[in-house]
């Protein structure tokens, strides 16, 4: 199968999703023209689809994605671009009152997509590297996912775009151009709300969706050359949440490990872990060990940012406690 | 009675020049029975019909909760039926509106019947929202082109804007209308969605009642000038200002308004002054309000301004308006015994209806 970067697989889900439904169009700052985004994700779309099609906005999250709810509400399906996730706070109240509550408080759709270019480790400070997606799985009414792969992040949009729900779709942007992997070309979808095993193993789960997959799976490397053998659950959806993946997967390894690149407190790792706790019980050998950012804001410097985030070492780290408990 | 703030700390906040002035109530109250030419008698007559069924509306459920036989709170519409049943007239069929919660009038008109209301009202699941949300939040039908309206003001302005660009997407002659009050145009979303309206020449129009008080704060509390309509104006918005209680006024004004934005004329918006003639909700007596300022407006009352207009200029006579007002008792009197005799929603359905 030809390969993709990851950021290639997005434009190509957008594209096809256009072509494919004349409902379907994107909107955010910068996206138009011959422009086509602060990361290029949208390039050469006005010029194939129109402008009305890929409309550029002023800066004003909260209205352009309250203007998102309104087209939405008749029918189409925009595809919405905020620039950079850590600005989707800007956006807050017309994501979580209103698209979210519309069908339940009067039976209006919000078939939108919001993307958010998310995550850190690229050294770019506190507004540019954030991971808020446990705001939003914390939100009744929407749904949340985060691809950790090219394939996934063509097929968990183009799913996202056909949902009749509004879906938040968080993109690892240090996956951008890091990150190549086979994709299917035409149509692929993949399933909202289905983890997937991405490496089997016998000693202990390991749990991560976005980046932290990629780390979690050179840890898995690492910790086979010591004989341990670690099993990598992706996530790929968080709302909702598959956690019957999970919960067969540690009942096979009786241990756990939890890691996002999002603060640990109060993040979608903590629900993960306590669900674990609640369901797994009886499986469990050893406490359900949680990794996440630290609870400050993200620092830019290196060695403050390397200190802040998980990675591979850290996750290995935490395995090899674990498999001694 | 003390002063939270400090009367040196008021004077500095509030003082300061340039201080605006009161607003003043529009001078141009129906008394003299003018006819204008360009609106039907039918509908002059409509106007009043549909006032009246919106007062006897408001009057029954504000009698109600002060009974004990309502749920919660809810917000009187009493002084706004002015604006609240043009806005729904004025506009066509396929047209949607995003009215606030003091815009009864224009649900009605839209042809959600008093029965559903008063359902919402009493949490049944009857009411459009079924009993998911509160008073008249929430009132949304998308088959009457209704959005209902959450609390999160001026929200409605920004889906609304939306609803017109899907229009404008579809090459629709739609229109969408929405409603925010003078609170409403402090608010960041107000103007990033006007200003994003004029730049993409939305088919929108909206209507600012500013009735002077955002809950108990008054317009020289809100804002240094009173100028929404000039700051309408500086994005690009054909605007304008109307007496909010001169039902025939606002019906020519968001009819053309609503015309301009058909034809791709671009967007309006409304300035319709009035006065909020109740406290913010049923539990607010609204003892901040001068009582002469409410004496003022009282004169000025919209409903009773077009009966006498309809009278005074010969256009029906006095039996046809009692058979309207009576009308209107007894559809609201149906209407409340229908919604008190429909069943709650069941415990067993909280969970429907999260996702589509």
């Amino acid at each position: 199968m030809r390969e993709l970067t990851y950021i290639a697989a997005i434009s190509e889900a957008i594209a096809h999703e256009m072509e494919r439904d004349p409902d379907v169009l994107v909107l955010g700052e910068d996206v138009g023209g011959d422009f086509g985004g602060a990361f290029k994700v949208t390039e050469g779309l006005a010029a194939r689809f129109g402008d009305r099609r890929v409309l550029n906005t002023p800066l004003a999250e909260q209205s352009f994605i309250g203007m998102a709810n309104g087209m939405a509400l008749m029918g189409l399906r925009p595809i919405v671009e905020v620039q950079f996730a850590d600005f989707i706070s800007t956006g807050f109240d017309s994501i979580v009152q209103s698209a979210a509550t519309i069908h339940y408080r009067f039976g209006g759709k919000i078939p939108w997509v919001i993307r958010a270019p998310s995550d850190g480790g690229i050294r770019s400070g506190p507004f540019h590297s954030q991971n808020p997606e446990a705001w939003f799985v914390h939100t009744p009414g929407l749904k949340v996912v985060a691809p950790s792969n090219p394939a996934d992040a063509k097929g968990l949009l183009c799913s996202a775009v056909r949902d009749p729900n509004p879906v938040v779709y968080f993109e690892a942007k240090p996956l951008y151009r890091s990150l190549r992997g086979p994709v299917p070309e035409g149509e692929h979808l993949a399933p909202i709300g289905e983890a997937a095993v991405v490496r089997p193993g016998t000693d202990l789960t390991v749990v991560a969706y976005g980046s932290q997959v990629s780390q979690a799976l050179a840890a898995a490397t690492d910790l086979a050359a010591d004989g341990i053998e670690a099993e990598v659950v992706d996530l790929r959806s968080l709302k909702p949440l598959d956690f019957q993946t999970v919960a067969e997967s540690v009942s096979r390894t009786s241990r756990a490990v939890v890691v996002h690149s999002a603060n640990r407190l109060a993040g979608v790792g903590a629900e993960v872990a306590a669900r674990i706790a609640e369901e797994c019980f009886e499986w469990l050998d050893a406490p359900v060990t949680r990794l996440g950012g630290l609870d400050v804001p993200i620092p830019f410097s290196p060695p403050l940012e390397d200190a802040y985030r998980p990675d591979a070492q850290k996750i290995a780290d935490a395995a090899r406690r674990l498999a001694a408990y | 009675m003390s002063d939270p703030l400090g009367s040196h700390i008021r004077e500095a906040l509030f003082s300061t020049p340039p201080r605006p002035e009161e607003p003043k109530a529009p001078a141009t109250q129906p008394e003299s029975g003018e006819t204008p030419a360009d609106l039907a008698d039918e509908l002059r007559i409509d106007l009043y019909r549909w006032m009246r069924l919106t007062r006897t509306f408001d009057n029954t459920m504000v009698a109600m909760w002060k009974q004990g036989r309502g749920l919660g709170g809810t917000f009187s519409g009493r002084g706004h039926e002015g604006i609240s049943v043009p806005i729904g007239l004025a506009l066509g069929p396929d047209d949607v509106i995003a009215p606030m919660h003091r815009d009864v009038g224009s649900y009605l008109v839209r042809g959600m019947t008093p029965a559903r209301v008063f359902g919402n009202l009493l949490g049944k699941v009857t009411g459009p929202s079924g009993g998911r949300d509160a008073n008249l939040h929430g009132m949304g039908d998308l088959s009457l082109g209704i959005i209902g309206y959450v609390s999160h003001i001026p929200q409605q302005i920004p889906i609304s804007l939306g609803v017109a660009m899907s229009f404008h997407y579809r090459d629709e002659p739609r229109v969408a209308l929405t409603v925010c009050g003078d609170g409403g145009t402090t608010a960041g979303a107000y103007h990033e969605s006007l200003n994003m309206a004029a730049l993409y020449s939305a088919p929108l129009v909206l209507v600012v009642e500013n009735n002077q008080y955002a809950y108990s704060t008054p317009l020289d509390q809100q804002m240094a000038t009173f100028a929404i309509t000039e700051r309408a104006a500086g994005y690009g918005l054909t605007a304008r200002t109307e007496d909010g209680n001169d039902v025939e006024a606002m019906y020519r004004s968001v009819k053309a308004a609503v015309d301009q934005a058909r034809s791709g004329g671009g967007p309006t918006v409304i300035e319709a002054r009035t006065m909020r003639m109740l406290g913010h909700a049923i539990h607010d007596g609204a003892e901040y309000v001068p009582p002469e300022l409410l004496e003022e407006w009282e004169t000025r009352d919209p409903v009773e301004g077009q009966r006498r207009r309809l009278l005074a200029g010969g256009v029906c006579d006095p039996a046809r308006l009692e058979d309207i007002d009576a009308w209107a008792r007894t559809e609201i009197d149906a209407a409340v015994a229908e919604a008190e005799a429909a069943p709650f929603p069941h415990p067993d359905t909280v969970s429907d209806g999260v996702y589509a």
